[in-house]
């Protein structure tokens, strides 16, 4: 595993209550994962302003330096760490699942994948052991459950608040660490570059309303996992049909068009 | 024959303790620099020792006494010896003054003795047991040796065989007291402290009265972060200055500090005297297999060894100490306060955790969370910094921001935060407005003060704090800054001037003592019955403010019935130098020891001056006494003129500062 290349993509985040700039708690995670995995060697990138102190953060966690590659604020991030990666000989990105800043979409993760032509495991927890070209993971569930997946390198893995809660970022390697600059081609975001951001605002949720009689059966209810309800497992059908029947949903859904 | 035999003895013994002393020397110089005043520091010592110190010695007046003569006896019978015996200096009056002193030097010895009979848990043992015996042999072999020369016995008297029995005496004598001295045997207390009292890295804690807060000096010393090669605190013995290490040498494992500290009676794995002598170990080298004294509570003696360039804590195993040892001080000083060597014990502590702090990231139990929600919303709770004046919304507070200047500048705390504390700080609104004191706050640009951050090592976040702090109150004009937080009195009174703000601060205690005695509070009988008063640590031990509280307290008609553990002595309630947020476990919690030592009085109150000390005390379980802060007490008592009812105009409220 020494010879690992593990990169971690880290952003700018914000504190909840104060909103101040800070480690990103899910990004400050995936460093916490890559350090395990690969101690000192874990390559750590950001896409957007070297002078950001809030940047130092995460080299206090023990890393001797951190690349970013230079972008005007409000650019997308995507194409510069679409180069950077395909160019360097990374074969496991960890990533937040989603900013704390900014757009804050969650879909950086997706779209770097389908970029790169990479699988994305999303929710990753833990990483059990890379042998012989595939890495054998732990994918957080809902309530607590752990899925285990084998997943060949090169590979992007997405964590969130599942994984092992990031180090504690000391001051002395943060002021010793280097931020190193990395020229890139700025990429103009056409959304951001004419929206202006706003806080997003919780939507609506619907009440779940429980008619049931006795205590036993609310607590029932209020701790049931939560299903999906319709659905249709497939069973001993061809990959041909199998396929063809995740095509059918996913247009009826509006994912495909 | 004799005198041959004492002139090699003396003079090979004080040529060793003159090697060893260089040596010893050597080894506290591997220190960093620090500057001290070389010559005045010598010249001051004998009084620093003789008068400045006494009131801390005088505590034990059986050591204090025995001391005198012991010391006092075998500083007179080794200079004399030398002049007698050493050069051959035989007059009869110098004989008679070398006896007097060796007789008042073994009766010290007797003394010592009969305290090493059956010794105190506090005392060390090993070699220390075989001091009384080495000091009875010097001072008897010296007495007999010295007879003939007082022209009590003839010449040769004994001989052959006296000369011998002499000559072993003189030779034990001589080696425990002279060499030892210099080679780290017991005596080397004498030596090494009679050098950190010259030059201490305090030198104005021994300055007149002893008791006021200028001379006990204790604010913690600044780290330079300009200074890019100094170390983050300490990580290995050599990180300490290098009078810091000649003051861990003075040690006398006298055990005082281990008497007083509530981590060592909590069961909780830290022992100050086996801190200072890890640390001996540590300059030295070596392993901790030579220390007689109690252990570390649950940590048994002779696993950790360490050397001046050997890393102190190492995770895992090994190292000179623990992480959790320096992580049980709740920084409460009473080991400073007791210590008669005037070691800097909380100095120390607070070095090696800025280490773990600042460079390995190692902060126990919550302190991350706790110094990110510093760094991140200037409150150790991580609540959002628009609601820090909350707690006052229908009170109408001025603002600084608004008025610019006040008399009085109330410096609020995060108790503002704290559902509990709110109610004493209403209460101190409510007497400001009774005594009619021309007051404001600073509201949302109110910071945490940094006593927590400090405490807890991060003295990055510490500065930062500190430094925004002063720029705010920069902007203001105010006679003087009270509040209702010990911590932060101490900090903005003793730790911001090495930052560049210099502020009259004072407690809420001392300034409703102030307001009393001139009149300009009319209070009642107070309703409690049956009070004691809690000192905070950081109002007493830190600042000497004893009498405030318990003026105001008597103002309202209480009558407070002491704690055996009051004032000066008064036992820490577990909540000061970041002990609840590292929350290191022993074998019971300080508070509960605390309250067990206000339940002895009888009382059915506990006034209290410190938030940190309410919230302790009050998740004591019940049923237990109640704890009140002085300033509700005082609002109870109040005696209002018919205040005239002012309509509340709508407080502008400010935008929380988001950066």
């Amino acid at each position: 595993m020494t010879d690992l290349h593990v990169v971690a993509l880290v952003s700018v985040g914000a504190h909840p209550t104060s909103g101040r700039p800070r480690r990103a708690e899910q990004d400050a995670r995936a460093v916490e994962l890559g350090l395990r995995l690969a101690g000192e060697q874990l390559q750590v990138v950001h896409a957007g302003d070297v002078a950001d102190e809030a940047l130092r953060a995460y080299l206090g966690m023990g890393l001797p330096r951190l690349t970013v590659l230079e972008q005007p604020p409000r650019a997308d991030a995507l194409p510069a760490l679409v180069e950077h990666l395909a160019n360097s000989p990374a074969q496991l990105v960890l990533t937040g699942s989603q900013a704390e800043t900014g757009e804050g979409s969650g879909m950086l993760p997706y779209l770097l994948a389908e970029r790169l032509g990479w699988p994305l495991v999303v929710g990753l927890a833990d990483i059990e052991s890379v042998e012989n070209g595939q890495a054998l993971v732990l994918q957080a569930l809902p309530r607590g459950q752990r899925r285990r997946l084998r997943v060949r390198l090169p590979f992007l893995a997405s964590v969130d608040n599942g994984a092992p809660a990031a180090r504690q970022s000391a001051f002395g390697p943060a002021r010793r660490g280097q931020l190193q600059a990395q020229e890139s081609a700025p990429a103009v975001d056409p959304l951001l570059s004419v929206a202006t951001l706003q806080p997003a605002r919780l939507r609506p949720k619907r009440l779940k309303v429980v008619s049931a009689g006795s205590a036993a059966e609310r607590m029932r209810a209020a701790t049931r996992k939560a299903t999906g309800g319709g659905g249709q497992t497939l069973e001993g059908v061809s990959p041909q049909a199998a396929a063809e029947a995740i095509f059918n949903v996913l247009l009826d859904e509006g994912v495909l068009r | 024959m004799l005198d041959t035999i004492l002139q090699i003895l003396l003079s090979a013994a004080l040529g060793l303790a003159v090697l060893g002393a260089v040596k010893r020397f050597s080894m506290w110089r591997r220190g960093r620099p620090a500057p001290v005043d070389w010559l005045g520091g010598l010249m001051k010592m004998p009084r620093r020792y003789l008068v400045d110190l006494h009131h801390v010695v005088e505590r034990d007046k059986y050591m204090s006494r025995t001391h005198v003569a012991t010391a006092g006896g075998f500083v007179l019978a080794a200079l004399l010896a030398v002049v007698v015996h050493g050069f051959g200096l035989h007059a009869r009056i110098l004989g008679f003054a070398l006896l007097a002193a060796t007789a008042l030097m073994f009766v010290g010895a007797l003394f010592v003795a009969r305290r090493r009979r059956n010794p105190p848990s506090r005392l060390s043992k090993g070699p220390w047991m075989r001091l009384p015996k080495s000091l009875l042999m010097f001072a008897a072999s010296f007495f007999l040796a010295t007879l003939p020369v007082a022209g009590i016995l003839p010449e040769g008297f004994g001989g052959w065989l006296m000369a011998v029995i002499l000559a072993v005496g003189v030779a034990w004598g001589v080696s425990e007291l002279f060499f030892g001295m210099a080679w780290g045997g017991p005596m080397k207390h004498a030596f090494a402290g009679a050098l950190h009292l010259a030059w201490h890295r305090r030198p104005e804690r021994f300055r007149a009265p002893h008791n006021a807060s200028a001379a006990r000096s204790s604010g913690l010393k600044a780290l330079d972060f300009e200074d890019i090669a100094a170390p983050l605190g300490v990580g290995k013995p050599r990180d300490f200055t290098w009078n810091q290490l000649l003051g861990f040498d003075a040690c006398v494992q006298c055990g005082r500090c281990e008497a007083m500290c509530p981590a060592f009676a909590a069961g909780q794995p830290l022992n100050p005297k086996k801190l200072i002598q890890d640390m001996v170990v540590g300059l030295a080298g070596g392993s901790d297999k030579a220390y007689f004294g109690s252990p570390y509570p649950g940590i048994p003696v002779g696993e950790h060894a360490g050397a001046p360039d050997q890393p102190i804590v190492v995770a895992g195993a090994g190292g000179l100490l623990e992480a959790d040892t320096l992580w049980s001080c709740t920084t409460c000083r009473a080991c400073v306060e007791e210590c008669p060597m005037m070691i800097e014990h909380v100095d120390a502590i607070v070095d090696m955790r800025r280490h773990l702090t600042l460079e390995k990231g190692a902060t126990p139990g919550k302190g991350a969370e706790v110094l990110d929600n510093l760094i991140a919303t200037d409150n150790p709770g991580g609540f959002a910094p628009g609601g820090r004046l909350n707690w006052a919304a229908d009170l109408d507070l001025p603002l600084m921001s608004e008025q610019h200047s006040a008399e009085v500048l109330f410096w609020v705390g995060d108790g503002a935060f704290d559902m509990r504390n709110q109610r004493s700080l209403r209460a101190f609104v409510k007497i400001l407005r009774a005594a009619h004191v021309d007051f404001a706050v600073l509201g949302l640009e109110e910071r945490d003060s940094g006593d927590l951050a400090r405490r807890l090592g991060d003295e990055a976040t510490f500065q930062t704090l500190a430094r925004r702090n002063i720029a705010t109150l920069s902007g203001y004009r105010f006679a003087r800054i009270v509040t209702c937080d010990p911590h932060s009195f101490h900090v903005l009174k003793n730790e911001y001037g090495a930052l560049g703000g210099h502020y009259e601060v004072m407690h809420h205690s001392t300034f409703i003592d102030e307001l009393v005695r001139h009149g300009a509070l009319r209070l009642g009988q107070s309703k409690a019955s049956r009070v004691t008063y809690h000192d905070p640590c950081y109002l007493g031990r830190y600042n000497g403010e004893y009498e405030a509280p318990r003026a105001v307290l008597k103002a309202t008609g209480i009558e407070v019935s002491e704690m055996q553990r009051s004032g000066f002595r008064s036992r820490c309630c577990g909540g000061g130098g970041g002990a609840p947020i590292t929350d290191i476990p022993g074998t019971q919690r300080i508070p509960d020891m605390r309250m067990a030592d206000i339940r002895e009085t009888g009382a059915e109150l506990v006034a209290v001056g410190c938030p940190q000390c309410t919230a302790m005390l009050e998740g004591v379980v019940g049923p237990r006494p109640e704890v009140k802060d002085i300033a509700e007490l005082v609002a109870e008592a109040l005696i209002e003129p018919d205040a005239p009812v002012k309509p509340s105009a709508p407080a502008a409220r400010e935008v929380a500062e988001v950066q």
